[in-house]
């Protein structure tokens, strides 16, 4: 079990120390900074051993979360656990920065011993905290001794994820899609790896203790479905153009609330939410990805001393949506002395102290394409070394999910008060973006 | 160099540095270097040519850059430009740039060789110089080669200005130490001897260094420097203190100088010329004059200086090792230092004494020392100058103060560091061996020295000491004394056990007669040692417990059982298993007989040098003794592993051949050699068979007569085995008993061996041995020999075993005054327990125990067989360990019986 927790600054000071167990020395907390943050080789394992104490650290910005144990723990389970602090942290005050630690110093402490009880995770979901940790401090007296007692047994309960007694008086519900698409192409466009990653994550504000259900296009269902003989129109018209049917998921994961023996059996995802933002499930898919945007590259060594790069990017998805932020990053060679760049569509400019020609599009429609073209003067070296030719690699955002995923329903029912499904408000947005999208030139 | 004047100084540059000192991260940094190498690029790309500050100030960045950690691969072009610019400040990085960068690539390479021809062609002092300095900083192969030819020629020109010359010198010295075999004097030699005369004294310095390193290798072609460098070292000395200006060093004329050329004059012998050696001597003593002269000043540089001149012309002085004079002036100085108080000249002092102390001259100087040293050795804080006083302890030692210093020493070791431990041990065991003057002091010492230092022990020390042990008969009671005590520590280090193990396993019997140390006790006493011991040494103390049996039967139960237990007969270590089980089934099945053949006593070893001082020769490198050790002893460097293969048993302790190697007699020529006599004397060589059957009745240069009998009741059989030691036959070859005899072979090839065989039968009891007449020609020369056979009455012995009562029963039947013959004697050999019984078997009569109510005496019974009569004898062997005396009594039923066999018995004890 993890005997210990701290955050550092960059410079390797500490900020946050919390020892849970006595076989946690203070002299861990050094070990850690010299070993790791001071290391004369930056150190790439995530898990550190450093006298028969490991150390698991993961990195927000500049600010480093590491775990300590001197036990044979569940890696798994601490990076989860140090993922989830982060989350939590997030919650109360935002970005995780030096200074937001700093100011936020008691609340910070608080939250360890309440989400870490002698090493073993406890409850770490951010609506339930924030019933009884606030950040308005004096304020927060105002509980009553029913509510004191209400959050004790809903946080020691069955459903320790949401309270009784919640009244909305508009029941609304977002659901965001958000999907990371990542990709290593060939120069013939060949596509060498592709997967994406997504994450369903919902925004509830429902009254009561609702029962929710989330169906999408899982390809088991819809086959079990076709099967059955019921067909389900309504969903199939949802999906619409991409003509795609259903996909296939590799792996997911869900929220603590979805009940796993009903997806077992029968495949369906149903739960009472908690209240406020949560992240659903986590899924990977590898098979029939859309890949929105295709790389073409072209470079072209003229002699000792110049390269000509030409790079035509298509846009490959519907030309009513609009795809976003779009950044396309061509590498130089290291004794590149002077770049000239040419492109139809948004800005370019070579940047130095990236060794990178950096080419922008704030907006790019589906099925469209675009150039870019540059000169690059190289200056004769002593090395014969050839340049590896590194890939070119690319940013977006496009408004659709490349893994092909649809929502095709969220029911809602809550038997005790009078609200039915169709009085809920239901958003659905989906956000495609760039993983680490490469192609090779 | 000259430092960058200013306004020439370059802001972008350092605003450059300033920013990669502002990063606030790696990666930041990283970011800067990137853009600054990329503005570098389109910079040295850029169409437009760059002036000599830009491409200087760029030219700058990139060293920076390169001395942060990365890795540049251009601008190499434009540093050669700057090779070519007029500016100083530029040429200056140029080079800077080529001699931190340098590339091997053969195009560039040409351009840098041209620019530095170019400047050493020039008539321009600096830049001369700083091409010159370039050479000496590349120092590679590729620059030997272009410019060796070159630099000589400049070193020797007249017009050549003074601070070229310098840099020349010192640049061909680099070169010369990278590439000698390119760099070749010939012609300059003695031109660049006579640099010794210039008169600029930076040329002199310079070239001093040059003609040092030249004359190392080959002093012949530059014996000359020698008269020189005295008169320039006469004229330093001489002048004074004022006379050579910038040279003076608070107060001292030219010090580096005078270093120099005394460290020159250290690579000849003496000048042979008189008047050359004269002032060379006057100047020695001159420095140690001024030496002595109150201080000029209060700084340290000053007497710094000084002592450098003064410490410089003492190596010197010893170097020449010819003036007694002087060597007892140096060590009268020398002296003086060893209670300073700069540690630095404490340790000096200590240092060049060493030298010193080895030179017959100023040996006894040194010797007075003695106090301080030890003081030294004792109270000094840095372990540096502690060990230089043990060196020197070490090399002053003598017969007249070995003992004194080899305790001081002793008595230091327990405290010293860890660090100079290890050579201590070498040096007090070297010392206590090589002045020993009695060994039990000897033995002593060593002993103490394991006690007190054991894991600094090496291995020879303590093969060492068993050797000289077993070689010295007169210590080894003493010495197994001495190690039984030292046993009985509660703790005592392995070797200590190893050491202990070996010496009561040949000579415990030495001290068995003491009830204290009896052999129960003894064995008792190494066993409970031995759980605690490694592997090797285990195996050696399994040695020692056959041999315990051997030298003390009563101990043969408990140390069978030891061997039997599971921990040794199933030992996973293969080698004690073996030991165990072969010794286990030695002990069982050999008689007494074999098994004290076997056993026997080590035989001593061939004399040989000590390995220890072979060993810390190597430790410290040839040379680092001191010189008179090495002289005397050079002859004896040949095997470091010297101690471990001494004889022909492959090494002392058999440690690493099988055990029953180990137990046997060394070779196989002397297999089977006696147990009594020191040698086989002629005719007395029948003595040593009374007790045994087998083994060499005569041995000498060209002939060994083996003998191998057996003996039934009254019938014997002999074999005789004739051998020709050399490679000439022998002819006519013929034997003649005085009892019948089959005729042997007339001839005996070279190296080759006859077997005659004698059938005897024993008629009535008889008292002279039958004689055997050899004759042979050996290379022409008839050669004769008698030799007794070794058949006497008791051969035909048929032991009878019987109880206490039947015994005395019979004894006192035989109680006729002429029936029982008596004899009180002193002993020969050691009062053995064990080797009094391996002989008595031996004797032929039935050993009987629980007899005599003494347990020390010895009772044996048995009976004679001869084709006459059966002669029936009791015997009585009664040792007094205190007198070291015997007294034996033989009763049988014949009175010339008991007589003879009184007589036979009465010279084996």
């Amino acid at each position: 079990m993890i005997g210990g927790l701290f955050i550092y600054n960059h410079k390797g000071e500490v900020l946050i120390s919390r020892v849970y167990r006595d076989d946690i020395g203070r002299n861990a907390v050094d070990a850690f900074r010299v070993n790791v943050i001071h290391a004369r080789q930056q150190v790439r394992s995530p898990v550190t051993n450093i006298a028969r104490t490991s150390f698991f650290h993961v990195k927000r910005s500049n600010i480093w979360l590491a775990a300590v144990t001197k036990q044979n723990v569940n890696a798994a389970m601490v990076f989860e656990f140090l993922y989830k602090m982060c989350d939590v942290m997030t919650a109360y005050f935002g970005k995780i920065s030096e200074e937001n630690i700093k100011n936020n110093f008691v609340l910070i402490y608080e939250l360890l011993d309440e989400i870490l009880d002698f090493g073993y995770p406890q409850n770490s979901e951010t609506g339930a905290l924030k019933t009884f940790i606030t950040q308005q401090g004096i304020k927060s007296q105002h509980h009553t001794k029913e509510e004191q007692s209400q959050i004790t047994s809903q946080v020691t309960g069955q459903i320790g994820w949401r309270r009784e007694g919640i009244k909305y008086r508009r029941n609304e519900l977002f659901l965001d899609v958000l999907e990371s698409v990542n990709l290593l192409m060939s120069p013939q466009g060949q596509v060498l790896s592709a997967h994406v990653s997504g994450r369903v994550v919902m925004k509830s504000y429902l009254s009561g203790m609702p029962e929710c259900k989330f169906g999408m296009n899982d390809k088991i269902v819809i086959d079990k479905q076709g099967k059955g003989g019921t067909t389900d129109d309504s969903g199939k018209s949802e999906l619409g153009g991409s003509g795609k049917q259903s996909i296939a998921i590799d792996d997911c994961t869900f929220h603590q609330c979805v009940r796993l023996s009903k997806f077992d059996s029968e495949r369906s995802i149903s739960f009472i939410p908690p209240d406020g933002e949560y992240e659903l499930m986590r899924y990977r898919t590898t098979k029939d990805i859309i890949l929105p945007f295709r790389v073409i590259p072209l470079v072209r060594e003229v002699g000792r001393t110049k390269l000509e790069v030409k790079v035509v990017i298509k846009s490959n998805f519907k030309p009513s949506l609009l795809a976003q932020k779009i950044e396309v990053r061509i590498p130089t060679p290291l004794n590149t002395s002077g770049v000239q760049v040419i492109c139809m569509k948004g800005k370019a400019k070579y940047k130095a102290s990236e060794n990178a020609i950096v080419w922008k599009i704030k907006r790019m429609a589906g099925m469209k394409e675009s150039q870019i073209s540059a000169e690059i003067e190289l200056l004769p070296t002593n090395d014969k070394k050839k340049w590896a030719r590194p890939p070119i690699s690319m940013n977006f955002e496009v408004p659709f999910a490349p893994s092909g995923l649809k929502v095709r329903y969220l029911k809602v029912f809550e038997p005790k008060l009078n609200y039915s499904d169709h009085d809920v408000i239901k958003w659905v947005r989906y956000i495609g973006r760039s993983g680490i999208y490469e192609t090779r030139c | 160099m000259p430092a960058v004047s200013k306004g020439d100084g370059m802001r972008g540059l350092a605003v450059f540095i300033s920013d990669i000192r502002n990063c606030k991260s790696k990666e930041a940094e990283i970011k800067r270097i990137n853009k600054e190498l990329a503005n570098i690029r389109s910079k040295f790309k850029g169409d437009k040519a760059l002036d000599g500050y830009s491409k200087k100030k760029y030219v700058c960045k990139l060293l920076f850059i390169f001395l942060l950690g990365h890795d540049i691969d251009f601008g190499h072009m434009e540093a050669v430009n700057l090779l070519s610019s007029n500016k100083y400040t530029e040429k200056q990085i140029g080079y800077l740039f080529i001699s931190v960068l340098v590339n091997s690539n053969s195009e560039l390479i040409r351009l840098i060789n041209n620019a530095i021809k170019n400047d050493l062609s020039s008539r321009n002092p600096t830049f001369m110089c700083l091409a010159l300095h370039c050479i000496a900083n590349v120092g590679s192969r590729e620059m030997a080669e272009a410019f060796a030819g070159e630099i000589p020629r400049i070193l020797v020109a007249g017009d050549t200005m003074d601070s070229v010359k310098q840099s020349a010198a010192l640049c061909l010295l680099r070169l010369y130490k990278t590439s000698p075999d390119l760099v070749l004097m010939g012609e300059w030699t003695s031109r660049v001897v006579h640099l010794l005369n210039d008169q600029h004294m930076g040329v002199v310095t310079a070239a001093i260094s040059l003609i040092t390193c030249l004359s190392q290798k080959n002093p012949d072609e530059f014996k000359t420097c020698v008269s020189l460098a005295v008169s320039r070292l006469s004229r330093i000395v001489s002048s004074a203190s004022t006379d050579l200006q910038d040279y003076t060093y608070y107060f001292v004329p030219a010090p580096w100088l005078s270093c120099k050329l005394l460290r020159l004059l250290q690579c000849y012998p003496p000048p042979e010329d008189g008047a050359v050696k004269g002032r060379l001597v006057e100047c020695l003593e001159t420095i140690l004059n001024k030496a002595q002269e109150p201080p000029k000043s209060k700084k340290v540089q000053h007497s710094n200086a000084k002592n450098a001149i003064l410490f410089e012309a003492i190596s010197l002085i010893i170097h020449y090792d010819s003036e007694p004079n002087l060597l007892v002036r140096a060590c009268n100085q020398l002296g003086q230092f060893l209670q300073h108080r700069e540690t630095n000249l404490r340790y000096l002092a200590l240092e060049s004494m060493c030298t010193l102390a080895s030179s017959e001259f100023s040996h006894e100087a040194v010797k007075t020392h003695i106090e301080t040293v030890i003081n030294a050795l004792k109270t000094e804080r840095d372990v540096s100058v502690r060990q230089r006083a043990a060196d020197l302890l070490y090399a002053m030692c003598d017969r007249s103060n070995a003992k004194q210093i080899v305790a001081e020493m002793l008595s230091y070791l327990e405290t010293a560091d860890y660090s100079i431990r290890e050579e201590m041990v070498l040096k007090v065991a070297i010392l206590a061996e090589k002045y020993a003057v009695d060994y039990s002091w000897y033995v002593d010492t060593i002993l103490n020295l394991i006690r007190i230092a054991g894991d600094y022990v090496s291995e020879e020390v303590w093969y060492r000491v068993i050797q000289i042990v077993i070689n010295r008969d007169d210590v080894q009671g003493y010495a197994a004394k001495t190690v039984f005590e030292a046993l009985q520590a509660p703790a005592c280090h392995e070797n200590m056990v190893k050491v202990g193990g070996y010496i009561l396993g040949e000579f415990g019997n030495l001290i068995a007669g003491d009830p204290r140390s009896s052999p129960l006790v003894q064995f008792n006493l190494l066993h409970s040692k031995f759980h605690l011991c490694s592997v090797p040494t285990r195996a050696l103390l399994l040695s020692a417990y056959i041999k315990f049996i051997n030298l003390f039967p009563e101990t043969k139960s408990t140390i069978q059982e030891v061997l039997r237990s599971d921990s040794q007969i199933r030992n996973s270590d293969v080698e004690l298993q073996q030991r165990a089980v072969e010794y286990l089934k030695l002990s069982s099945i050999a008689s007494t007989d074999v098994l004290a053949t076997v056993l026997e006593e080590m035989p001593p070893f061939p004399e040989r040098e000590s390995s220890i001082l072979a060993k810390l020769k190597k430790k410290k490198g040839p040379g680092a003794v001191s010189n008179h050790l090495l002289k005397t002893r050079k002859a004896c460097l040949t095997d470091i592993k010297g101690i471990s293969t001494p004889s022909p048993s492959a090494d002392l302790l058999g440690l690493r051949a099988g055990p029953p190697v180990t137990a046997a007699a060394p070779s196989a020529g002397s297999l089977l050699v006696d147990v009594f006599s020191e040698a086989g004397v002629n005719d007395d060589g029948f003595l040593r068979f009374v007790c045994k059957n087998n083994g060499v009745l005569f041995e000498n240069q060209l002939l060994q007569i083996g003998i191998k009998s057996e003996y039934r009741q009254n019938l014997g059989r002999m074999y005789l085995f004739y051998g020709n030691k050399t490679s000439v036959q022998f002819v006519t070859f013929t034997t003649t008993l005085n009892v019948q005899a089959k005729p042997v072979e007339p001839l005996i090839e070279g190296g080759a061996q006859v077997q005659q065989v004698i059938n005897i039968e024993c008629l009535t009891d008889f008292s002279d041995a039958p004689l055997l007449n050899i004759k042979f020609r050996y290379g022409g020369a008839l050669q004769n020999l008698t030799l007794k056979l070794p058949v006497t009455i008791n051969k035909f012995f048929q032991p009878t075993e019987m109880a206490s009562h039947d015994f005395f029963q019979r004894w006192k039947q035989l109680s006729l005054p002429q029936q029982e013959a008596q004899k009180i004697f002193k002993a020969n050999h050691a009062m053995d327990t064990e080797v009094l019984k391996a002989k008595l078997l031996g004797l032929g009569m039935a050993l009987l125990e629980n007899v005599d109510p003494n347990p020390e005496n010895f009772v044996c019974a048995g009976v004679i067989q001869t084709k006459a009569q059966q002669v029936g004898s009791l015997l009585r062997l009664e040792p007094n360990a205190q007198a070291q005396m015997y007294r034996l009594t033989v009763r049988s039923s014949k009175d010339t019986v008991s007589k003879r066999l009184c007589e036979l018995l009465a010279e084996q004890f």
